[in-house]
């Protein structure tokens, strides 16, 4: 028997210990689970240490130390020291009587990139939307369509439908100025929802409510690719019925 | 017979016509490709002239790994021979060898932006404080001249970067907001915050966990400590802790990343000493599980049936798992409550969930909660920046629609 059959035969098995689950919480899936969060957990130890730690400490630590030795200069790569000073700080936090200077590593990774992230999200939620949304409105009246297939029943809908989307075509403007604005309304925080202000806060809430609806849509399709992903690998890899 | 012969006669002197012209008309065609053959001999024979005074600078506005080289065009570029069909860049850290190929442009330019990337690793890496030399070479068909090498260049960032004017900008208004309405709300003055249904429940939802003797669940989401959702939750966090250790109910806070389990720690056991019982927080009940999404998922999971949490909170940065918890959580017959920055997300909250903060009501929450002046200040800070976004959304359409498009240019951010 191959590894490959028992690798296969181990996927199968723990792919049932996770869908047992549905049924209700039992000693199949613990053990499932508790292999999956261990061999993650482990992996992502691995991961880290050979992903970040190696590559971004130790050996940018290992450059600066042979061009010292080397051509006897300081290397900026020294710089990487205070990362690693950090680092040990939050390893303090096992002593518990000095596990307070851990505080300043965390203070320093929430401070940076709250602070780093101010002009990016700036940017990219902010100014790049209203540049995007500062379209010219459209007054013109759509040309209407007439829809001919030959029978009556797809003649009226093939007319409703195709007048809908060219409507909404023609004022798709509209619909992303008008939908944004009412949308900034509902967020707004310092005014309650009542009389002309809270109809457009309503408004606001619909544009999001259909968004939603078509997000979901959109992603209980994805959804469903990974479970026909799980399908085809129970039933054609492992049973090999197709 | 004489109509006959006429006519034939007519007949044969069309077709001879014709065959004349054709013949004509053939040697005019060779006649004009020899001519064109011979002038491209001509031009094959003699190379463009070069282009001259080639200068290397570093690109203004960039990422600080660019260069500009600008040349003079030969003078065999739309005159004199007129036979140049582009411009070859080529670059090199040596100036006598190593010249590769960087940029093609065509005839009439005399400008070419060497764009590299940041990172080492890329193919197209350009190091920043090293200099380089160019060439820019006048190419005809089949031959070229090349100018000669320009005097070194090296790239390097700008301390300002004009192209992202509007950001600076954006920035000192949204900060001079932020500093006046901290000030304000720290000198007293009442600051208005409309009540949001979702963190209403919270309390409610303590309450009900006490009353049943069941643990709360709090899940700070996948995101790390840098993400603003992340961080809201936490703030959320202490607020939640501060009230459980109140009323005494235990709360149990699984986390994905380490770095958000000790900010998460610290949240926690900062709350339960705002509420005056520091000995009754337990290190224990913020762990870590793993940083893998769906291991992650399924230890929540288990927990949720085996410890029979009456509350459930939610918030933070959520992926792929959201409708996994939340319908475990049903299951389970707990009270859930959510708030996510994924917009993904959201809508399966919304399903699953009792009560959804959306969006940025996730970061209104803390503020809601705490009625804190420094995070007060930011909420109206924010609406305030809302209120500049509505009018220049208003000015702008008007503008577009009017065709005056100088007002969409002040939103313009060169990347």
């Amino acid at each position: 028997m191959s590894s490959e059959v028992i690798g296969i035969w181990i996927g199968a098995i723990l792919t049932l210990g996770i869908f047992s689950f549905l049924y209700k919480d039992n000693p199949f899936y613990k053990f499932s689970e508790a292999l999956f969060v261990g061999i993650s957990a482990g992996y992502w130890f691995v991961v880290t240490f050979w992903q970040y730690f190696v590559p971004k400490f130790w050996d940018n630590l290992s450059l600066a130390y042979s061009e010292l030795l080397t051509k006897g200069r300081v290397d900026y790569h020294w710089i990487y020291l205070v990362g690693g000073f950090f680092g040990v700080l939050m390893l303090l936090r096992l002593v518990p009587k000095i596990g307070w200077l851990s505080r300043w590593s965390l203070a320093f990774i929430v401070g940076t990139t709250a602070g780093l992230q101010f002009t990016r999200y700036l940017e990219s939620n902010g100014i790049l939307q209203v540049k995007g949304t500062i379209m010219p409105l459209d007054l013109t009246y759509p040309k209407p369509f007439i829809a001919h297939t030959g029978f009556i029943i797809t003649d009226i809908l093939g007319t409703i439908w195709c007048n809908l989307l060219n409507i909404l075509y023609t004022y798709s403007h509209w619909v992303l100025v008008v939908g944004t604005f009412c949308g900034l309304i509902y967020f707004f925080f310092s005014k309650e929802h009542k009389g002309v202000f809270g109809g457009a806060a309503r408004v606001g809430v619909w544009f999001l409510m259909i968004t939603f609806g078509a997000l979901f849509g959109y992603t209980v399709m994805s959804r469903m690719s990974l479970l026909i992903g799980r399908m085809d690998y129970l039933f054609g890899i492992w049973l090999g019925l197709y | 017979m004489k109509e006959k012969l006429v006519f034939g006669n007519k007949v044969l002197l069309i077709f001879f016509l014709l065959l004349l012209f054709l013949f004509l008309g053939i040697n005019i065609t060779f006649a004009q490709e020899a001519g064109e053959a011979k002038a491209s001999v001509d031009s094959l024979a003699q190379a463009p002239a070069p282009p001259t005074n080639v200068v290397a600078r570093d690109a203004p506005n960039d990422n600080g790994h660019a260069l500009v080289v600008t040349w003079t065009l030969s003078p065999d570029d739309g005159a004199g021979k007129n036979n140049v069909v582009s411009y070859e860049i080529l670059r090199s850290d040596n100036p006598d060898t190593g010249f590769v190929v960087k940029g093609v442009v065509a005839l009439g330019i005399s400008q070419y932006e060497d764009k590299g990337a940041k990172e080492k690793g890329d193919k197209n890496y350009l190091p920043s404080h090293k200099d380089f030399y160019y060439r820019v070479r006048a190419r005809a068909d089949g031959i070229f001249s090349e100018s000669v090498v320009s005097a070194p260049a090296y790239a390097y960032g700008q301390w300002f970067h004009f192209g992202k004017s509007p950001i600076f900008i954006g920035s000192v208004i949204f900060t001079f907001f932020v500093v006046l309405f901290i000030n304000m709300a720290k000198k007293g003055k009442e600051l208005y915050v409309r009540p949001i249904a979702g963190i209403d429940a919270v309390d409610e939802a303590i309450g009900r966990a006490t009353e049943m003797g069941r643990p709360i669940l709090y899940i700070v989401g996948l995101g790390s400590a840098a993400d603003l959702g992340t961080i809201a939750s936490l703030t959320i966090l202490n607020r939640v802790a501060k009230k459980v250790a109140e009323y005494q109910t235990p709360i149990l806070v699984p986390c994905a990343d380490p770095i958000v389990m000790t900010v998460a720690q610290e949240s926690v056991k900062a709350g339960y000493y705002d509420a005056g019982r520091p000995d009754a927080y337990k290190e224990d009940s913020v762990w870590y599980i793993t940083s893998m999404q769906f291991a992650y998922v399924s230890a929540v999971n288990g927990l949720m049936l085996r410890e029979r949490t009456a509350t459930n909170i939610y918030m933070g940065v959520f992926y792929a798992e959201s409708l996994l918890l939340a319908e475990t959580g049903n299951v389970a017959g707990s009270i859930q409550i959510s708030g996510t920055d994924q917009v993904a997300q959201i809508p399966f909250f919304v399903a699953a969930t009792d009560y959804t903060l959306i969006g940025e009501e996730l970061y209104a929450a803390s503020a809601y909660l705490g009625k804190e002046p420094l995070l007060l200040g930011a909420i109206k800070a924010q609406d305030w920046g809302k209120i500049l976004i509505m009018i220049s959304l208003v000015l702008g359409v008007l503008a577009a629609s009017f065709h005056f498009d100088f007002f969409v240019k002040l939103f313009q951010v060169k990347m």
